[in-house]
């Protein structure tokens, strides 16, 4: 039996290349591993590096400039935290709504897998989509570009995010407890508004914070939407500043301080979104080991 | 409620009441998380009419010509998809050459050869490059990529490939650094994190005695993960790289920095070009006449359309892994 | 060489000295040592959890898999250290094949499921594969089932036919040793009596381990019994003896019922 393997050179030969074929292969995992970390420290460095320069408190203070002159993104700033916001009031209670069908009533069945199906769809569509979406159905309508219209573009991105975190989040919430809850004699929408939103809040924030952190930085539904604005503008049916669009604006001129502005723009931008998504991730992977 | 037994019956309409009117409010409540959760499906249907409305006056004019028709003109509104569609596949099939061989070797790295205390960090730093808003991808790929492709990337692939038959066509012309080439990678880079989580997902739902039955055969690392692991999931697998396709396709900051944004067909990757999603980024607001709008409209309608087929097609790939068979066929 | 208690010296394929496992921190093999019989079978029993499965799972390092898990001390397979270090864990898992608790074909055809291991460490020409695949499959008693449809999935196959399709698979590729970790528990009652026949040809080639927690197939299947508990082995001898006069009180309550 054992001259299968005896050490005859020809099968020699062969066990060494697969030997060194999968050590080369392990290595090459490894070093794709790297290769793709070296983009993202790449790419975090020449943000900081290039953002840090500009990154004063004239940046907080100081409006938009013209060109040529210096300035802040202060304007910007202000407009894009009353868009987000205001997105995020608007998609987070429907997003819990709809998570709630899917989680609660719609378990199983041919409607619920279609809405799970689509929202799967929508979570990935592409957001400049909306932002044309938006255009027809409000900008065109009304006449001009508005910050509300921005708000609802950012809306529409923010609810396929919270409808599946909420499902998932409820749906990890255990049958016993609500079983409990219904023994005492509550009606099953006290059960769910008082008994398993309680156990899934934490999840569900979650949800809510990686929604905020997807729509901070997100340009392509405010171009055609908010559009941008030079001034100070807390008018929500008006053109609303923001700083997506200002740093692609002034990325795009030809002059010095207009780049350092956008480079700033997005050191802001990409500290705030990494910091949520870092926050929203150690909470979600908590949530998913610990149970909500 | 009524407390005395003396009340009995009047205790017991109370309940009676009181029963059908949390009845009441449970209907209510269902009805109501479902009327929301079918605005998810209004709004699919929504962004397609009114797409489809915006567009509809160019879709008209220039029928099914329009997808195949290389003229986009402004001036004598003569419009047609062509150049945008090519740039978008193209474009893609870049980032997916990029993407693919190197997400397998993250999900490979994260479920077989780092150490257990390593996989958490690493994973999460991977993921944490789809958290990167897509307009930083555009800064740097304008400010610093693009010149580093056309000082010493470009430059050497050109005299390396330039002089060699049919494949030498595609690194022909001015090294810009703005392209279609760059474009490509940067979306490869943008699409990573999504593939690779996938791929690591996948390759993780293997049964641990089906990876431990080739490992008795005295299979390496290497032999169990490509001849059992990446066949029991391929179609999981496929999906995940589909879903990569779809992010790839509809990108739009970080192309419109990269690309050019130029309205010519053209075989050589250093050429500029455009996609869909940055020809809308840069004309839409500039657009004069209803014809080009409009023409935009369809263009974005026709870019829904590709990734939402696409989309569709990852995520019935993907349900055989959620069905609990990662890719048997 | 292992000296039983009636004095009769036979051959052992695998000395186990000193043997102690871990998972993490906490100990579950304690001070293992056992021969296991040259061309014999040797049945391993006890009740879940006793270490069984783990043993066998240091029999072709299939525990190293597993980062938070470690042996110490000695298992000679003909005389070699395999927990050494510089042990080649691939060659020593060509050969010492295992079958698993539930059948594992891989997402390939019948043919393919056999060749796989065979074409790892042998290169041969298409006719000599084709034998070797049958001959394997005839080992297996599994050819007449499967010979008209050698090209279709391994996955389409019954649980029986399946698990003996994993038989065949290690087998194909000329192992000493084979493992057969609870080889019939998921499987039906005619089934199991194919696999136990099949047990019975095989030990004419090759030394079997096998792990049940059935124990009228340990009586049935195996020339000696080990029986475990709690991570130690408390006797050891030929089967016999073990069934009809243990030597060792938890034996006997195990044997007969009294806890398991």
């Amino acid at each position: 039996m054992a001259d299968a393997h005896s050490i005859t050179s020809s099968v020699d030969w062969r066990y060494l290349r697969r030997r060194s074929l999968n050590l080369f292969n392990l290595f090459g995992s490894a070093l794709a591993t790297l290769f793709s970390l070296f983009w993202l420290i790449w790419i975090l460095w020449v943000t900081l590096s290039y953002g840090v320069s500009a990154f004063d408190l004239t940046l907080f203070v100081d409006g938009t400039p013209a060109p040529g002159s210096e300035g802040g993104l202060a304007n910007a700033i202000v407009g894009s935290l009353i868009m987000v916001a205001l997105a995020t009031f608007i998609g987070t209670p429907v997003g819990i709504m709809a998570g709630t069908y899917l989680a609660e009533f719609g378990r199983k069945g041919l409607i619920p897998g279609l809405i799970r199906f689509i929202n799967d769809i929508l979570l990935s569509a592409p957001s400049i989509v909306i932002g044309l979406f938006v255009y027809e159905i409000v900008v065109i309508r009304v006449g001009h570009f508005s910050g509300l219209a921005g708000a609802l573009a950012l809306a529409i991105i923010v609810l396929p995010v919270v409808i599946r975190t909420t499902e998932e989040m409820l749906r990890l919430v255990p049958n016993t407890l609500r079983e409990a809850a219904l023994a005492l004699g509550a009606p099953r929408w006290k059960v769910i508004t008082l008994v398993a939103y309680r156990a899934a809040l934490s999840g569900i924030l979650t949800g809510v914070l990686l929604a905020v952190a997807r729509i901070a930085g997100e340009t392509a539904p405010l171009l055609f939407t908010a559009l941008n604005n030079q001034f100070w503008s807390t008018n929500l049916v008006q053109p609303m500043a923001n700083l997506p669009v200002t740093i692609f604006q002034f990325a795009m001129s030809p002059y010095a301080e207009w780049h350092a502005l956008a480079w700033a723009g997005s050191l802001l931008i990409t500290l705030g979104v990494l910091a949520l998504s870092i926050v929203a991730r150690m909470l979600l992977a908590k949530v998913r080991t610990e149970g909500p | 409620m009524a407390s005395s037994d003396a009340n009995l019956p009047a205790a017991a309409a109370e309940l009676g009441s009181s029963y059908a009117r949390q009845r009441l409010l449970d209907r209510s409540f269902q009805t109501a998380t479902l009327a929301f959760a079918s605005f998810v499906l209004l709004l699919l249907v929504g962004i397609i009419v009114s797409l489809f409305i915006g567009g509809w006056q160019a879709l008209s004019t220039f029928g099914p010509g329009f997808l195949v028709s290389s003229a986009w003109n402004p001036v004598t509104d003569q419009f047609g998809a062509l150049v945008p569609i090519y740039g978008t596949l193209v474009t893609s099939l870049i980032a997916l050459l990029i993407a693919v061989p190197i997400s397998f070797g993250i999900a490979l790295f994260l479920t077989e050869v780092a150490p257990p205390w390593l996989r958490r960090p690493i994973g999460t730093a991977v993921e944490l490059l789809a958290a990167i808003p897509s307009i930083i991808y555009g800064m740097w790929g304008l400010f610093v990529f693009a010149p580093i492709m056309a000082n010493y990337v470009e430059p050497w692939l050109q005299s390396r490939f330039g002089d060699i038959a049919i494949i030498g066509a595609l690194f022909q012309g001015a090294p810009l650094g703005i392209g279609m080439l760059p474009a490509g990678i940067i979306l490869g880079i943008m699409i990573i994190p999504f593939v690779a989580a996938i791929m690591r997902d996948v390759f993780l739902a293997t049964p641990r005695f089906l990876k431990e039955s080739a490992y008795a055969v005295g299979a390496t690392t290497w032999e169990v993960v490509w001849r059992v692991v990446v066949p029991y999931t391929r179609v999981a697998a496929v999906g995940g790289i589909f879903l990569g396709l779809g992010r790839a396709l509809g990108e739009t900051m970080a192309v419109t920095f990269v690309i050019g944004n130029a309205q010519r067909l053209d075989v050589s990757l250093f050429a500029p070009g455009n996609s869909i999603a940055s020809a809308l980024a840069n004309e839409f607001t500039e657009a004069v006449t209803d014809m080009h709008t409009s023409a935009l409209m369809a263009l974005g309608l026709v870019l829904f359309m590709i990734t939402m087929i696409v989309l569709a097609g990852a995520k019935l790939l993907l349900m055989s892994l959620e069905q609990g068979h990662g890719g048997r066929t | 060489m292992m000296k039983l208690s009636n004095g009769v010296n036979i051959a052992s394929k695998i000395q186990v000295r000193d043997l102690d496992f871990y998972y993490g921190q906490s100990l579950a093999l304690k001070h293992i040592n056992v021969d296991i019989a040259t061309n014999m079978v040797t049945a391993i029993i006890g009740p879940s959890g006793c270490g069984k499965s783990t043993l066998l799972r240091t029999f072709n390092r299939m525990y190293q898999l597993y980062p938070d898990q470690r042996a110490t001390g000695e298992i000679l397979l003909d005389g070699d250290n395999i927990l050494s270090p510089g042990a080649d864990v691939y060659r020593l898992r060509a050969r010492v094949g295992m079958v698993f608790q539930k059948p594992t074909p891989f997402p390939m055809s019948i043919y393919e499921n056999i060749s796989f291991g065979v074409r790892l460490y042998e290169k041969l020409r298409r006719s000599a594969m084709d034998e070797r695949v049958e001959w394997a499959l005839h080992q297996a008693a599994l050819w007449d089932e499967v010979k008209d449809k050698l090209n279709q999935s391994g996955m389409k196959l019954s649980g029986g036919q399946q698990q003996r399709l994993c038989i065949a698979r290690a087998i194909a590729v000329k192992p000493e040793v084979v493992l057969l970790d609870e080889p019939a528990s998921a499987l039906d009652p005619i089934s199991t009596l194919k696999i136990e026949e099949l047990i019975y040809e095989l030990k004419q080639n090759y030394t079997i381990v096998i792990v049940t927690h059935n124990m009228q197939q340990a009586a049935r299947v195996s020339d000696y019994t080990a029986f475990m508990y709690l991570g130690e082995l408390v006797e050891f001898g030929d089967t016999n003896t073990i069934f009809t006069n243990p030597g060792n009180k938890q034996t006997e309550d195990y044997i007969t019922g009294r806890y398991g």
